[in-house]
């Protein structure tokens, strides 16, 4: 493995754990997507210089890679946030006024929909259930599920992962 | 290991062991704890080791009753068990205090009671005589909020694995009647009987056959999946493993959301500890029959709920459909004969093959058998999970489940289906609910998700709702579902903007049914429904939208003008600070007027306001 300029332990964490998933994956039928979604939990996003990894070393032409990354939502060409708000703006959140807390989460946080802050510690998302519509309106703060939100509870609930 | 009786029975000992100890279970699925069910669950064994109290902690997952949540159940040894809706970490000290010191339930707090075969305490509602479950029938989710969902002694002790010990001694062909006899038909929405799907898979040709559950919920407004995923893992496992040997299956492949991160966690702890004990893996309970499974988790994209873009995405391809025939009982997943079915059809079989075919056919119309899950949401009371007979009237599960509409505005329509489904009105409330009669009224079933709309909601806006989620949605493939959709999302904007001309209306059928006849596949095809079913029901709003520039529910912002009712203002000027027009004037401790020309209609006096002085029309 070359070693890296810039003398960042971190870069090469990463590298390895690469290195690794690959390996796991070499001879695995529908391997793409469980790489992709790996990868991205590696290095938070999905930088070209990855993707590049990813299809050669699977032997799947890079297109079709890129491909698979744009079609799904779930997938990040961009940096993105330490936490992310999925604010669920589904039927039953629609309904219920997801759209306000939805306003006052950007205004909050100065971004817009899938914008990330300058500090690298939020991105704001839109989505369109996460399922707990039984305490419309909600959103998820990664794992976290918070729901029966009003306008108030935005900044409580940002505080929590300062 | 050739049976499960002696596990079974340990087991049953197990929990019954449980039950005889002072009991406290909190509710955790994800509902749950998004409410604070977690925090509540802290709080109470941090307060009991502090009282030196000896009891018993589980948890649960949802017993469906999203409204009440967090909940918190109590039992004292000898009587009954006593389900507690709203529980903060507040209310700890007096649960603890009266309930489990004082063995005296704290009535106003109690939502339910389950005796057993305890007394019932007085003035608790039984579960099942209580208002929202009286009318239900609790059956795929008879072990939600009832059961451990992390500890299979929990299934084991509740008839768990009997469907498959059962089906094992079975001949694969009588299974396959036995399904059919029940009249199971999908409950992802399209209803295909299920008997007549596994008789295609078993009769196809190949060597290697595969079984996929479709556990990709995207309908917004549906959670009964993940509900089931939560609360019964086993169930589901247990329904594929009967549907592989069925089918002569050895392979089996959950596609779950990753927006359900629990309910991931929850299906790979039941598969390995399923596979520890001999249930899954090779030549299972001496059989001969093997069957491994794994989970792959989605990757964000509602076109793989459709069978043909699901199996695309479970082969690392852009989830998107393909022209059917060949239908994937003939070429599936790795073009192999494949059965795939939804997240609760697998979770009813294990119950039939216990019970049997006759006994599941005994519930519901003549055409749709059974019972089916709903998740009741919007603008209703009561929100939650219901599992009811099939023919059911809408106006039973609105009213008698859900309580009826959240502060006594009326009745405008339920949406069912999702965004593939239709807006039915009051007219239609007494519908008996079953496959056909929703096709019928221009809806249909879907997943099963209700949402409940009161006169404030516009119908104008809830069709463009549904386009724009279903124009983002779409894949892109075919021209009719990619171009059609985002014309019908144009227009209906377009009218909400209060741009409409009345030619619109006569567009949007006539593009409505082009898609429906010529899209590839499920979700190009039903896209148009929530606008076809509005024009049918609500035609007048469109109408009032376009000629008289008025949204009747006062929902388009466009379209809204605000005043201030002289009436209720007390000129505590509120508003005034918070417009950022300058367009509210007014005298101190006098009623304040809204310049309409000034106002730039972004609502900020309405949050304000709190007397709700401000109207918005």
């Amino acid at each position: 493995m070359t070693t890296c300029n810039c003398g960042s332990k971190e870069v090469s964490e990463k590298e390895v754990a690469l290195q690794e998933l690959l390996d796991h994956y070499r001879d695995y039928q529908g391997a793409l997507i469980p790489v992709l979604q790996e990868a991205q939990n590696i290095y938070g996003y999905l930088p070209t210089d990855v993707l590049e990894k990813i299809a050669q070393e699977l032997r799947i032409p890079f297109s079709k890679v890129f491909g698979v990354c744009t079609f799904y939502a779930q997938f990040h060409l961009k940096p993105r946030g330490k936490y992310i708000v999925r604010m669920c703006l589904g039927t039953a959140c629609h309904v219920r006024g997801g759209a306000k807390i939805f306003k006052a989460l950007g205004d909050q946080l100065g971004v817009s929909d899938g914008g990330t802050t300058p500090d690298l510690k939020f991105t704001l998302e839109s989505v369109a259930c996460i399922g707990a519509c039984g305490l419309a309106p909600c959103l998820m703060v990664n794992d976290d599920t918070h729901g029966r939100l009003t306008v108030s509870d935005v900044a409580k609930i940002l505080a929590q992962y300062e | 290991m050739n049976n499960l009786n002696e596990l079974r029975e340990e087991s049953l000992k197990k929990y019954n062991a449980k039950l005889d100890k002072a009991r406290i279970v909190v509710g955790l699925g994800t509902c749950g704890i998004a409410a604070g069910g977690q925090k509540v669950m802290d709080a109470l064994k941090k307060q009991v080791a502090e009282r030196g109290l000896d009891v018993e902690f589980d948890i649960t997952s949802c017993i469906g009753m999203c409204y009440a949540e967090p909940v918190v159940e109590i039992s004292v040894p000898g009587a009954a068990s006593v389900i507690y809706g709203g529980i903060y970490p507040d209310k700890v000290a007096q649960l603890l205090e009266s309930h489990v010191i004082g063995k005296t339930p704290v009535k106003e707090l109690a939502v339910i009671q389950i005796p057993g075969n305890a007394t019932p305490y007085e003035g608790i509602d039984i579960m099942d005589k209580a208002a929202y479950y009286e009318k239900q029938v609790r059956s795929v989710t008879s072990r939600l909020g009832r059961t451990n969902p992390e500890n299979i002694e929990d299934y084991l002790a509740t008839g768990g694995y009997e469907g498959l010990e059962k089906a094992l001694s079975m001949e694969p062909q009588d299974i396959v009647d036995e399904i059919k006899k029940s009249g199971l038909r999908g409950r992802g929405g399209g209803g295909f009987p299920t008997g007549m799907k596994w008789q295609f898979v078993r009769n196809a040709v190949g060597d290697k056959k595969y079984i996929v559950c479709n556990a990709d919920e995207g309908d917004p407004g549906a959670f009964m999946d993940r509900s089931v995923l939560e609360g019964d893992p086993h169930a589901i496992m247990e329904g594929m493993m009967i549907a592989a040997y069925a089918i002569g299956a050895d392979e089996g492949v959950i596609y779950c959301r990753a927006e359900y991160p629990l309910a991931i966690k929850r299906l790979n702890m039941a598969i390995e500890v399923a596979e520890k004990m001999g249930i899954m893996g090779k030549n299972i309970l001496g059989s001969g029959f093997n069957f491994k499974m794994r989970i792959k988790a989605g990757a964000g994209a509602f076109v793989c709920g459709e069978e043909t873009a699901l199996i695309n995405s479970i082969m690392g391809l852009r989830g998107m459909p393909r022209v059917r025939p060949p239908f994937p009982a003939n070429e599936g997943l790795w073009n192999k004969p494949t059965c795939l079915n939804n997240v609760e059809t697998f979770a009813n079989v294990p119950f039939i093959i216990r019970k049997g075919g006759d006994w599941y056919a005994s519930m519901g119309t003549e055409k749709s058998k059974g019972s089916k899950v709903f998740c009741l949401t919007g603008k209703i009371n009561n929100t939650g999970l219901a599992e009811v007979p099939m023919g059911i009237t809408l106006r039973e599960i609105v009213y008698d489940i859900a309580g009826g509409i959240q502060g006594g505005k009326a009745f405008k329509a339920v949406q069912s289906g999702g965004p593939s489904g239709g807006c039915l009105p009051t007219s239609q409330l007494d519908l008996p609910i079953d496959y056909d009669s929703l096709i019928g009224a221009g809806a249909m079933m879907g997943s099963g998700g209700l949402v409940v709309m009161d006169e404030t909601t516009c119908m104008v806006d809830v069709a463009r709702f549904f386009l724009n989620f279903t124009q983002l949605e779409s894949c892109g493939k075919c021209t009719p579902c990619r171009e059609g959709t985002k014309r019908l999302l144009e227009i209906l904007t377009r009218i909400c903007n209060g741009e409409g001309v009345i030619e619109d209306i006569a567009t949007l059928e006539r593009l409505g049914k082009v898609i429906k006849s010529s899209a590839l596949c499920g979700l190009g095809q039903t896209a148009p429904n929530p606008v076809l079913t509005t024009l049918r029901y609500f035609r007048d709003e469109y109408e009032a939208h376009i000629l008289e520039k008025r949204c009747p529910a006062g929902c388009c912002t466009a379209l809204a003008t605000f005043s201030i009712l002289p009436e209720k203002c007390i000129g505590c000027t509120a508003c005034v600070k918070a417009c950022p027009a300058g367009a509210i004037s007014g005298e101190v401790k006098k009623p304040h007027v809204i310049d309409r020309d000034k106002c730039i209609k972004c609502g900020a006096c309405v949050d304000k306001c709190k007397f709700n002085a401000i109207i918005k029309a």
